[in-house]
């Protein structure tokens, strides 16, 4: 073959495989609302930035008539690309060749993409469509999940690891998303569960249907399986690029500094809080006042909402936020949200982001269902995670700091390197009403008018108590701040901490309550 | 000024009573009820398969009542006490759910 004649040849090679399940099956993907697997990362990766290995990789399954079967890139596409210039490796399930199931090569090739990201120490992008283990594969199949998922092991908390769920993503399948940091979820396209609802239906007689069973919302809302959830795939690629942004490349690194910007809010922070301590502020506005221009990236926004984390900037650098939200349910710790948090808190740990604590919560959530559903051991990842961060950690507490609560919102114990209160702040170890109750009981129920009496004790010890300055007065707290000087002390603080080092004790790895 | 708020209700915590939302997981709680010994329930939903004993009839602490197939397992469902059964709210063949009152008994062995 002549040099031309060979590189016409590679051309209609490419061609042919890059066609992937042929139009018939593209024109299905369609109907169904879904992009095609190529088209997916196009539009998450930098314009003509990517680049696909094992375009020309076969299967090797000989049973069941699979070996008169042409599975072009045995259904998954890999490669390396960049977005916003940050380079990333990606795979993505293509539905449209046996519904992308996967088989052994299939396999090989996200395994084959895991172990250079680890390698190449950039993060990993795994787009999911796929019908689930190749049958005619048998345990071949099976043994490329195992696998997979050893990979998403070994990977975490080197490189950060990124799920989209585009498609059906069932059975053990699901497992690789949640052994990674970040999954993304669309609406009617995500489809996620171990057992489906005709199984669900054969077997125990439970009418569902798929979405209320897997579906998007159920995932970014009940189940808290996914991180972000999009209404469209263009937008969940946004959301995604927006992730990279704000993430290093790998755990020796720090994130990608910016240009400082002043935030966008112009008002004073104060008036965001209402003077009455039980009416609630949405904390979000508190986190948008002080952070660079005003662009806070929730994450988790639907599930456990009453604890509020997410990604800012503060003087360009990013920060991750962890905070109560006064707007739900009181911001209350329950089992939900302590393992929201504490995810959250060791996410940002292993790859060298700072942690900002904003603290107004009334304790723990009362109830047998609390009890009965383990809020001892949630509650505890959440004092796990922050105990166990080297990362700068900065509290800042804006009102109710009660009890456990305090303690376990990263407060000066749990080895806060700078901790604040704003002169709102009612640290204590419980409620002034609860602890007047208690302390004052004798007073208050020999007295004429016990309900008199209870209000004067419960003043008492508000006036007393309920006030940062008796924490302040043994150095738990560094410093009471006004509300106004919040975003100059976290820059300040961000700043110092610069070069933090803690050592110690040696250890294989600690063993977290999860 | 401090925003204003729609779907606040008042949440108590200790003794203090808070200005805030719920979340639909809060409001589909399932309220606590004390188990009552009397009340055999399917711990697992499934098909009843056989019923061995009959309203009145007196049982001995480790008798079968019935079957519970689930899972593709043939679930065992045996008298917790001596006593008798007060009603059968299942039949043969019947899909329940869990936490489904399929047996009533009586304790008499005190």
């Amino acid at each position: 073959m002549s040099l031309k004649k060979s590189i016409l040849d590679l051309r209609k090679r490419r061609e042919k495989v890059q066609k992937g399940g042929g139009e018939k099956a593209i024109e299905k993907q369609v109907a169904m609302g879904k992009m095609t697997a190529r088209e997916r990362i196009q539009a998450l990766c930098d314009k003509d930035s990517f680049t696909e290995y094992d375009l020309f990789v076969e299967h090797e399954a000989r049973d069941f008539g699979m070996d008169k079967k042409e599975l072009h890139g045995d259904g998954v596409i890999i490669g390396t690309g960049t977005i916003y210039g940050s380079p990333v490796c990606v795979f993505a399930q293509d539905f449209t060749v046996a519904g992308g199931s996967l088989g052994l090569m299939h396999a090989r090739k996200i395994t084959k993409i895991m172990d250079h990201a680890i390698k190449m120490r950039v993060p990993l992008i795994g787009i999911n469509d796929s019908g689930g283990a190749r049958i005619q594969e048998g345990v071949n199949s099976l043994a490329g999940y195992g696998e997979i998922f050893y990979r998403n092991t070994i990977a975490s908390g080197v490189i950060p690891q990124i799920s989209v769920i585009l498609g059906p993503c069932a059975g053990g399948a699901v497992y690789s998303p949640a052994l990674t940091d970040f999954v993304f979820v669309v609406e009617n396209i995500t489809k996620m569960f171990i057992t489906g609802p005709s199984v669900i239906k054969t077997v125990l007689g439970e009418d569902i249907s798929m979405e209320d069973l897997g579906g998007a919302r159920v995932h970014a809302e009940t189940t808290g399986n996914a991180h972000f959830y999009a209404k469209s795939e263009k937008e969940c690629f946004d959301q995604i690029k927006k992730l990279i942004t704000f993430i290093p490349w790998n755990n020796e690194q720090k994130a990608r500094a910016f240009p400082p910007k002043p935030p966008k809010f112009k008002g004073k922070i104060e008036n965001l809080i209402p003077s009455d301590p039980r009416q609630p502020y949405d904390i979000r506005d508190i986190i948008r006042a002080v952070v660079d221009d005003s662009d806070f990236f929730e994450v988790q926004e639907l599930w456990a909402a009453n604890m509020v984390i997410g990604f800012g900037r503060l003087n360009g650098e990013t920060v991750g936020f962890v905070a109560n939200q006064p707007l739900v349910l009181a911001g209350v710790l329950d089992v939900d949200s302590s393992d929201k948090a504490a995810r959250f808190i060791r996410f940002c740990d292993a790859f060298n982001i700072p942690i900002v604590t904003f603290e107004d919560m009334p304790g723990y959530l009362p109830g047998v269902d609390q009890e009965h559903a383990g809020v001892i051991r949630h509650g505890a990842k959440v004092l796990y995670a922050y105990s166990e961060a080297t990362v700068p950690k900065i509290t800042v507490i804006l009102r109710k700091a009660y009890g456990g609560g305090y303690i376990a919102m990263n407060s000066r114990h749990l080895g806060a390197d700078f901790m604040m209160a704003w002169p709102t702040a009612e640290i204590a170890v419980m409620g002034p009403e609860g602890a007047a109750n208690i302390i004052f009981k004798k007073e208050i129920e020999s007295s004429d008018n016990p309900e008199e009496m209870r209000k004067k004790k419960v003043e008492e010890y508000k006036e007393k108590f309920a006030n940062p300055y008796v924490a302040a007065a043994k150095g738990y707290i560094d410093a009471v701040i006004e509300p106004s000087e919040t975003r100059k002390f976290l820059l300040h603080a961000i700043e110092v901490s610069e070069n933090k080092k803690v050592s110690q004790p040696e250890k294989k790895h600690g063993i977290p309550p999860f | 000024m401090a925003k204003k708020f729609d779907d606040l209700v008042d949440f108590p915590i200790l003794s203090m009573k808070y200005k805030t939302r719920l979340t639909k997981k809060f409001k589909n709680r399932k309220k606590y009820e004390e188990p009552n010994p009397n009340n055999i329930l399917s711990y697992i939903p499934g098909t009843i398969v056989d019923i061995f004993v009959r309203k009145g009839k007196k049982v001995k602490k480790g008798d079968p009542l019935l079957i519970l197939e689930a899972m593709k397992m043939r679930n065992q469902i045996v008298m917790p006490f001596d006593g008798k059964i007060v009603a059968i709210h299942v039949k043969k063949g019947d899909k329940i759910p869990k936490n489904f009152l399929m047996i009533e008994v009586e304790n008499t062995g005190k």
